[in-house]
């Protein structure tokens, strides 16, 4: 760098030197300085891209203009010393730069061509000052450039302190040059990135368009502003820069860029070097300007680094961990080899699951970290904790309580069966040192056939097989074995004869010697035989050889290296010959000795016969004489032998002399039998080799089908499974088939054995693909206890399959014909067979002790085994708190330390080995147990507090949701218990004092039990949770729904009919008290009954003989109005109101007028839940009911004096009960809403009042009204804000019903649910056990009582009403109060008779029985009815007409009665069958009751599906026991007391007379109603009463109800309000009747009514 | 047996600070107590409902509420130590009012200032058609009652899916606990109040 004094120099210098010449130089210099400049400024203010300069340039022009005088202006101060200079500076400043330019860059030759004269002479000139310039400032100028340069440099950095006037002394001197050069600089700088911007279209064209041209040369420039504005602003630019020496360096660079494109005609001069220096100092030089705030400001392009450097960048700061595998040197520290600790046998876990993948890229990335290496174990990978993912999952399986449990998923139960070797464990098993091993070694197997041998494999298996046996032979050498004994033989025998030579032997050497010839024959045989098989064997190979031989030949290929080679072994021919024929002398003598010896015995023996023979024919001789002479000449000889013979049969066969032995046959049988099975002498003695270096023809010379085959071959592998005991312990990896079948395995099964060997067994399979078949089982024998593993050969096991297997390719297949020949004959079938070579024995352990079970100990005792595996049970329990034996055992029975199953005995151990810790003298599984344990047990035990705290959690009833368990223990009273403890005592107690019938309080107790039973089912199935249960969660949407969600948008927004909405349903467990209540809605009622003047006559009407037809015959009331000539008479009718009570909170509604009165009155009825525990369970157990009762409001004038009626009012009201409807708070809670018109219950008799109605005028309404007799009372009720019902216990019960018929049941019910969903559907019912019952089974005929049948015999009519009576009089009970939210439970009728409690269900099954044993046609309805609900009614067909039962009321409807409570019919249930009604309608009045008709109704059992012959659950025959009249009586008594105490209890404040005799008048005629079931039969009995009571006002009635409690009798009583009156002088009579029916069924009957004095 | 059993006092005040729910806004929380059968609310509301709040502007983007607690229980017996439950509701895409998340913690037992942070979580649908029909009808699945998290009886057939956090502040006083024999302090405990806000903070 030069200093900033030399280029002030020489810029000076510079100046004055070119001053001169700038006269003639200046327009052009400065009009081209001017164009560029233009294009500099046009591109900064960055209007136009390049190509569009030359257009718009004079535009802009004009705006720069303008744009420069503001800034002149702002600067004309300082630059104003500076005007004069001006033109020169731009001339240097120009001139310089060209020179540059031409310096650094090659010429661009294309365009020097081109410049235009004007400019190529301007230049030169330009040149040749530069030249005198430039040599004579060249030396100053750099060294003051670069002094310079820094000092501005230095005082730009801190402007603040240092100034440059500090070191500059001529300050307008340096004024004047800084103002010079930095124009220069600056213009450069600015020209540069013009033309740098023009570059492309200048080389392009080569010079300035002709626009431009044109412009430069005519253009007649302001020349002043433009010059000074591009000065300015590259001042300011300049400014910058200078701050940053690099970009300053960078401009300098794109100076010389430019230069190119400007000029171009730089070419040729090379002298420029010198220059550099100079520019550059000039550059940094002209940085000192003033500065504004503007100069430091820049504009600049957006910086973009291309792509590649980023990478580049990137790769320096990023790390992109590489996928691939680390070699494993790289993470083991070095010199190390990698340590698998599982091969040395350590315990290591399983290493949880990484793809390899993610694991690389961890290694790698740990690689790359310092220290990286401690992540890696030993063994070169990641050190991993084991997989703590449980094999099983511990979460036990969600109960799936539905009835579709997918029959894949169900469980199978399969009866356990017990292993027959189980219990043959070996004693001493458990030995430490007697762990008893076998070892299994399967070596290989070769197969002998397989269905792919090739023919030639057939023969060289042959072969192979008679080469095995040949050297088997050869091996054993048995033909030499046998001749040297028979050499050894021959020269004992010799030696013998050479010992005693001559002398005579004695008998033991004879006998020796005998000895010795028999054995060498028989040797000499045996040679004979083994010398002939060898002969033939090594021709039969050389046979076969041949064949196959023939065979490569004929089908051109080879296909099994074989090869056979028969060596001949030169003999010695002569000695050879020698020795044969010695060898045949020596026979041929022994043979000849032989026969000698034979025929010497034969001799002998020949003799001796001979003699024998001769003897006899010597005594027959005499005697033929003696008969010759006694018999004449007749007989010829002929009969006289035969006679002879005959008589002499034993005569002995004349003997043959032994033959002779002729010596030359002899000798020819030997020798023949010798050339036939020995080697000829001479003959070179042949040794067959067989070898497999035979040449296999390779696949591709082969035919396709031998291709084929060898294909096939290859994709088959066979392993072996390795069987103990018939259970598989191992099998061998799985070989493929070599093309010579021969597979080999080689591998040695160690087995640890616990159970004494029964069997080994290996099987041989062949997999095809992936389909295995096994070939062949092999029982290998087990070993002898003295086989041990290091002595045990080998032993080959043949086997074979006779699996047939056909092949269409060259291989043979198994157990299939074919043959060698080309005509096919001799035919061959073979089957697949091998040999298997394997062996078994007992392992030898570490100390050379044999590892064998003693034998003596088969059936060895059980715990010893165990022993080996179980610390207790091998030292036992005592041994186990021994720490000493404990340890001892770890060490000898060599527990792996790392198994995570012996981690907590390891940890023991250690702990008590290092001997730092204090070792208890015990063992616990549960160590720290101790320490949790607060009190002992018998503290807990004491503790109230516990046990009330334990009670709660267990959910015993009453302390279910106890609340503040208080904290202390005396502060809980002894109180809280004796309830419940009173109740366990009484579990097994009968108290009668409650139920005032001894069998009623056996049948509560029984109830109460089996409650109990299922309640505590319950409580298990309330706990398992569905998802629906916790998650609400809205369905999938099916089309349907969707498509009336549309529907409803189309839907009036006020219809005019309103209905009903569907409220929110809430679930009852955020409630508190208040929360719920009731809304009764009562809207009118009709009938009610009349008040009856007291003069009115009685009407009798008789009832008896009604038919069923008579009874509905419309518009024919039974009671005819015969006092309608009284009707106008009586003003006021009745004033009726409705008070509904319910948890004893009383409303009521306002009074209407007549007997139909309408009160449209909503009533609302708060509704308090048990103990404040809105669960649902206890919702469903609310017992209580709502009672709504119809009054009479009765206004009674009161005043006694009749003077007195001027003066006031005094009148006094009364409320006449007049009937009631009852509605359990559970069928609300169930239904959610019951909305209807119910019978009101009257009693049968109403003191006062009558039931008179008025045909007259009233037309066909009244008619339709008047079918059925009674009040009735249209409601409406619910719960505010709507419960969400309780749903069924889903839970499946057993069942002892088929599967099949389940199955059925169930597919009959979901088609039935998906066509009428609103219908009930019943197939199956649980039963009182809780099993699953199909519902047929419970309708049987069943006897009524006799009693009932006989009251009336004549009259079915009557006895079938009976019957229904007797049982309406059965209790009913909700099955949903007795059994909270459960379910039904359907009870056999002899239950439902014992229990007297049942619901719906029970009656109608019960009435329906009776019915069918009457004779009648009978069906059980399935249905809705209100207010029960879904409930179960009788169908009977009687008269051509069906007639509906109400089993719990005993009422009968007719088929189309409106006020039949039954709103809906399901199912009709027979005992044969049930039909599903498919009907369009349910409701009874418009269906059809033909069950045989298929399109209404749909039967379960049809033709596809027959009834299996279901037997009933039923008892044969039910048994009544006669009641009790006298108990009856006594209960009479009881109630009535009972209910007199309770009425004056209710009347606290007043005194409460009894009137006896009324009292007494009453009793007598309760009898009387019952005997009238109920029906009205009240107007002679008031007649009575009104004549007896004349002076009396009398209101009452009877009310009758069935007997279960004592309890419901006096609500009953109270809920009519009869002691409500507060007259004083009011009397009251009651009279209580209880009517026994059989088996302990009674009637109650309580009279009870007011009377008041008339006056 | 005393005419005033003894029992012993939790007061609790405090707030629902602040949530953390990304990708939802204009979220309201509810809260209510699970206690057992001993405990009974003397004083203060069990349940309440706050106003809805729109997610900060900054990073964070923070719900805060600061919704007060305040709340004093009685108890014979610490099981069934008071919970607290809250749940997050906020309108989805279409507008409709979903829960964002259920979440439950026990009131701190020590005395003192606690603040705690509790993971928020809703249930899943059970399938994805149903996943897909409840988000198009804007009715997800929900507890049947909030309370549910607060228990661990059948929460086996849930699944669920986190959703945010919440952080709740409580300012916890007892009284009378050490007289029924229950120390929840800490042994060295010189000052309280100071300690468990440090120890708050670094829990937090």
């Amino acid at each position: 760098m030069a200093s900033t004094t030399n280029l002030r120099e020489k810029i000076k210098s510079k100046r004055k030197a070119l001053q001169e010449s700038l006269t003639r130089t200046r327009d052009d210099i400065d009009t081209q300085a001017l164009v560029n400049s233009e294009m500099g400024t046009n591109k900064e203010s960055q209007q136009t891209a390049v190509k569009e300069i030359a257009d718009n340039e004079e535009e802009q022009v004009e705006n720069l203009k303008r744009t420069l005088k503001a800034q002149r202006q702002r600067r004309k101060k300082p630059l104003l010393e500076d005007a004069t200079d001006m033109p020169t500076e731009e001339l240097v400043e120009d001139l310089s730069t060209v020179v540059r330019g031409k310096r650094t860059l090659p010429p661009i030759s294309l365009s020097s061509p081109r410049t235009s004269y004007a400019e190529f002479s301007m230049r030169e000139r330009m040149r040749e000052k530069l030249k005198a310039a430039r040599s004579k400032a060249e030396s100053v100028l750099q060294q003051e450039t670069s002094s310079e340069s820094l000092r501005r440099l230095k005082n730009l950095r801190d402007a603040e302190t240092v100034t440059r006037f500090d070191t500059e002394l001529d300050d307008d001197e340096f004024r004047r040059s800084r103002d010079n050069v930095s124009p220069l600089s600056s213009r450069v700088k600015f020209r540069d990135i013009v033309n740098r911007l023009k570059q492309k279209p200048q080389t392009q064209t080569g010079f300035p368009t002709a626009e431009e041209a044109y412009n430069f040369f005519t253009f007649n420039f302001d020349p002043e502003p433009p010059e000074e504005k591009p000065k300015k602003k590259r001042r300011s630019r300049q400014d910058q820069e200078e701050g940053e020496e690099e970009e300053a360096q960078e401009e300098e660079e794109e100076e010389e860029e430019e230069e190119t494109a400007v000029s171009g005609e730089q070419e040729g001069e090379a002298e420029k070097d010198e220059d550099a220096p100079l520019v550059k100092d000039q550059d940094e030089d002209l940085f000192i300007i003033d500065q504004t705030a503007q100069d430091f400001l820049e504009y600049k392009a957006a910086e973009c680094e291309d792509y590649n450097s980023r990478l580049l960048k990137e790769k320096e700061v990023l790390f992109t961990p590489s996928i691939l595998t680390v070699p494993a040197s790289h993470k083991v520290p070095e010199n190390k080899q990698p340590r698998f600790l599982e091969d040395e046998g350590l315990y290591v876990g399983e290493r949880p699951e990484v793809s390899l993948t993610n694991q690389n890229i961890l290694e790698n990335r740990l690689l790359r970290q310092e220290e990286g290496k401690r992540w890696f174990g030993d063994d070169g990978r990641i050190m991993a904790l084991p997989d703590p993912i449980k094999e099983s999952s511990t979460r036990p399986p969600v109960f799936s309580l539905e009835e579709d449990v997918d029959p894949a998923l169900e469980t199978v139960y399969r009866k356990a069966v017990k292993s027959k070797y189980t219990n043959r464990y070996i004693v001493g098993a458990g030995d430490p040192q007697g762990d008893f091993q076998l070892d299994i070694d399967v070596s290989g197997l070769i197969f002998i056939h397989h269905p792919l041998f090739s023919r030639e494999h057939v023969l060289a298996a042959k072969l192979a097989q008679m080469y095995d046996q040949y050297l088997t032979r050869q091996q054993k050498n048995l033909t030499s074995l046998l001749t040297d004994k028979l050499h050894a033989l021959r020269n004992a025998i010799r030696n013998i004869t050479e010992q005693h030579d001559g002398q005579i032997l004695n008998p033991v050497m004879q006998h020796r010697i005998a000895e010795y010839k028999c054995e060498i024959r028989h040797t000499r045989k045996l040679r004979d035989a083994e010398q002939e098989k060898d002969r033939t064997l090594l021709k039969g190979i050389v046979k076969i050889w041949k064949e196959i031989k023939a065979l490569r030949d004929f089908q051109r290929f080879t296909n099994t290296p074989l090869k056979l080679c028969l060596r001949r072994e030169a003999v010695d021919r002569r000695a050879d010959e020698r020795l044969f024929e010695s060898e045949i002398q020596a026979e041929i003598h022994e043979l000849s000795e032989e026969f000698e010896e034979e025929y010497q015995k034969q001799l002998s023996e020949y003799k001796a016969k001979y003699a024998e023979w001769k003897a006899w024919k010597k005594k027959q001789k005499a005697k033929r004489k003696k008969k010759k002479k006694q018999r004449a000449e007749e007989e010829d000889e002929d009969g006289q032998e035969k006679e002879s013979d005959e008589e002499l049969g034993e005569e002995p066969p004349k003997p043959d002399p032994p033959g002779e032995l002729d010596v030359a046959a002899l000798e020819q049988q030997v020798r023949e039998k010798a050339n036939l099975s020995r080697r000829k002498p001479g003959e070179s003695n042949l040794i067959a080799e067989l070898t497999s270096a035979g040449n296999v023809t390779p696949n591709e010379l082969c035919p396709r089908g031998e291709i084929m085959r060898r294909e096939d071959t290859l994709k088959r592998s066979i392993y072996t499974k390795v069987l103990y005991n018939n259970k598989e312990v191992s099998r061998t990896a799985s070989r493929t088939l070599n093309s010579d079948f021969r597979v080999h395995f080689g591998q040695i099964f160690n087995l640890k054995i616990v159970n004494w060997p029964e069997s080994v067994k290996l099987q041989v399979f062949e997999m095809v693909g992936s389909s295995t078949t096994m070939l062949a089982e092999v029982y290998v024998p087990l070993p002898d206890t003295t086989v041990l593993t290091g002595n045990a050969p080998s032993e080959e096991l043949e086997f074979s399959s006779n699996q047939r297997v056909m092949f269409d390719h060259e291989g043979v297949g198994s157990d299939v014909p074919f043959s060698f020949e080309a005509d096919g004959s001799n035919k061959l079938i073979l089957l697949t067979s091998g040999k298997l070579s394997c062996s078994v024995s007992w392992a030898v352990g570490e100390n050379g002790a044999p590892l064998v079970p003693p034998m003596s100990q088969q059936t060895g005792g059980i715990q010893s085994a165990i022993k080996q595996l179980d610390a207790i049970a091998c030292i036992g329990t005592s041994g186990v708190s021994d720490m000493k034996k404990l340890a001892k055992w770890a060490a000898e029975s060599r527990l792996d330390p790392n198994d995570p199953s012996n981690a907590a005995l390891m940890q023991l151990l250690t702990i008590a080995t290092s001997g730092e810790v204090q070792i208890p003298d015990f063992f616990r599984l549960e160590q720290l147990q101790e320490e949790f344990n607060f009190a002992s047990e018998e503290e807990l035990q004491r503790s109230k507090r516990f046990r009330l705290l334990e009670l709660r959690s267990q959910e015993v009833a009453e302390f279910r949701n106890y609340k503040r368990v208080p904290a202390l223990d005396r502060e809980i009273s002894e109180k809280v218990f004796q309830e419940y403890e009173k109740r366990l005592r009484e579990r097994e107690i009968i108290d009668t004092s409650d139920h005032l019938d001894a069998h009623r309080a056996l049948v509560a107790k029984y109830l109460q039990k089996v409650r109990e039973s299922v309640i505590n089912r319950f409580l298990i199935a309330k706990h398992h949770y569905l998802l629906s249960d916790l998650v609400v969660e809205e369905e999938v949407p099916s089309i349907g729904v969707l498509g009336i969600s549309l529907f409803k948008l189309a839907e009036p927004k006020r219809p005019l009919k309103p209905r009903r909405k569907e409220r929110k349903k809430v679930t009852a467990q955020n409630l508190s008290d208040g929360d719920i209540k009731l809304l009764i809605n009562v809207i009118r009622a009709y009938d009610i009954p009349i008040r009856k003047p007291n003069t009115s006559k009685p009407s009798v009407a008789s009832r008896s003989a009604r038919s069923f037809t008579e009874a509905f015959a419309a518009g024919q009331p039974s009671q005819s109005p015969t006092q309608s000539s009284d009707w106008p008479l009586n003003q006021v009718l009745i004033r009726p109101f409705v008070e509904v009570t319910f948890q004893r909170t009383v409303r009521q509604t306002t009074t209407a007028d007549g007997p139909n009165p309408n009160w449209n009155e909503e009533l609302e009825l708060p509704f308090r839940a048990p103990n404040g525990d809105y669960s649902t369970a206890s919702l469903q157990s609310v017992k209580e009911e709502v009672f709504i009762n119809v009054f009479d409001e009765v206004v009674y004038d009161v005043i006694e004096d009749d003077r007195e009626r001027g003066s006031g009012i005094h009148t006094r009201v009364e409320r006449h009960w007049l009937g009631a409807v009852r509605i359990p708070f559970t069928t609300i809670y169930f239904q959610s809403r019951i909305d209807g018109t119910f019978k009101i219950n009257t009693p049968p008799v109403l003191l006062g009042y009558s039931k008179e109605r008025s045909l007259a005028g009233e037309g066909g309404y009244d008619a339709v009204r008047c079918l059925s007799e009674g009040s009735y009372i249209t409601l409406f009720i619910t719960i505010e804000p709507q419960l969400v019902p309780g749903e069924t216990v889903r839970e499946k019960f057993d069942t002892q019903e088929d599967e099949k018929l389940l199955q059925a049941a169930d597919k009959f019910q979901k088609e039935a649910a998906l066509k009428f969903p609103g219908r009930q559907c019943l197939t199956t019912v649980i039963d009182i056990s809780g099993k699953t019952v199909f519902i047929t089974r419970y309708v049987k005929s069943l006897n009524p009582p006799q009693e009932l049948l006989d009251a009336s015999p004549n009259n079915s009519q009557e006895a079938s009403e009976l019957v229904a009576r007797f049982v309406s009089l059965i209790p009913s009970l909700p099955d949903s109060v007795s059994f909270a939210g459960i379910c039904d439970l359907w009870s056999t009728c002899d239950q439902f008779l014992d229990l007297l409690a049942g619901d719906e269900e029970e009656h109608a099954v019960l009435l329906c029985n009776y019915f069918l044993a009457m004779g009648k046609k009978a069906w059980l309805i399935i249905g809705n009815a209100i207010p029960e609900g879904p409930t179960a009614y009788i169908l009977t067909y009687e008269q051509s007409q069906y007639v509906i039962w109400n089993p719990s009321s005993g009422q009968f409807y007719s088929q189309y009665d409106t006020f039949c409570p039954l709103q809906s019919v399901g199912c009709l249930v027979n005992a044969d069958n049930v039909w599903f009604n498919i009907q369009q309608y349910d409701t009874p009045m418009r269906m059809s009751f033909d069950i045989s008709k298929a399109k209404f109704w749909k039967p379960f059992f049809s033709r596809s599906f027959s009834h299996p012959g279901l037997s009933s659950i039923q008892p044969e025959e039910l048994v009544y026991c006669r009641t009790d009249k006298a108990a009856a009586a006594e209960l009479q008594d009881r109630i009535e007391k009972i209910l007199k105490e309770k009425i004056m209890e209710w009347r606290p404040r007043h005194p409460t007379r009894w009137n006896r005799y009324c009292t007494s008048t009453l009793r007598q005629f309760l009898p009387k109603l019952e005997l009238n079931q109920g029906k009205d039969v009240g107007d002679d009995h008031r007649m009575e009463l009104q004549s007896l009571l004349g002076d009396y006002r009398i209101s009452g009635f009877p009310i009758h109800m069935p007997f279960s409690e004592i309890r419901p009798v006096i609500e009953a009583v109270y809920s009519t309000g009869v002691h409500n009156i507060e007259v004083s002088n009011v009397e009251f009579a009651l009279a209580v009747h209880v009517q026994p029916y059989p088996n302990n069924v009674l009637s109650v009957w309580v009279y009870v009514a007011s009377l008041i004095r008339n006056r | 047996m005393t005419a005033n059993p003894s029992v012993f006092l939790l007061m609790v005040n405090g707030q629902i600070e602040s949530a953390n729910f990304p990708e939802f806004d204009d979220l309201y929380c509810k809260y209510c107590f699970v206690y057992g059968h001993d405990w009974a609310p003397t004083s203060g509301l069990e349940e309440g409902i706050s106003q809805i709040t729109s997610k900060s502007r900054d990073t964070q983007q923070n719900f805060v509420w600061n919704f007060p607690i305040d709340i004093s229980f009685k108890s014979t017996n610490p099981f069934g130590w008071p919970q607290i439950v809250v749940s997050v509701y906020g309108p989805d895409v279409f507008g409709n009012d979903v829960v964002r998340g259920y979440g439950a913690v026990h009131i701190p037992f020590t005395p003192g200032r606690h603040k705690r942070t509790i993971p928020m979580f809703v249930p899943e649908s059970s399938s994805v058609l149903q996943k897909f029909t409840s988000w198009f009808m804007g009715r997800r699945p929900e507890f049947t009652d909030p309370k549910v998290v607060a228990q661990g009886e059948g929460r086996e057939v849930t699944r669920v899916r986190s959703q945010g956090f919440i952080t709740l502040s409580f300012n916890v006083v007892t009284k009378d606990m050490k007289n029924l024999g229950y120390d929840t302090t800490t042994a060295d405990l010189q000052n309280p109040s100071v300690s468990t806000v440090t120890d708050a903070s670094y829990r937090t």
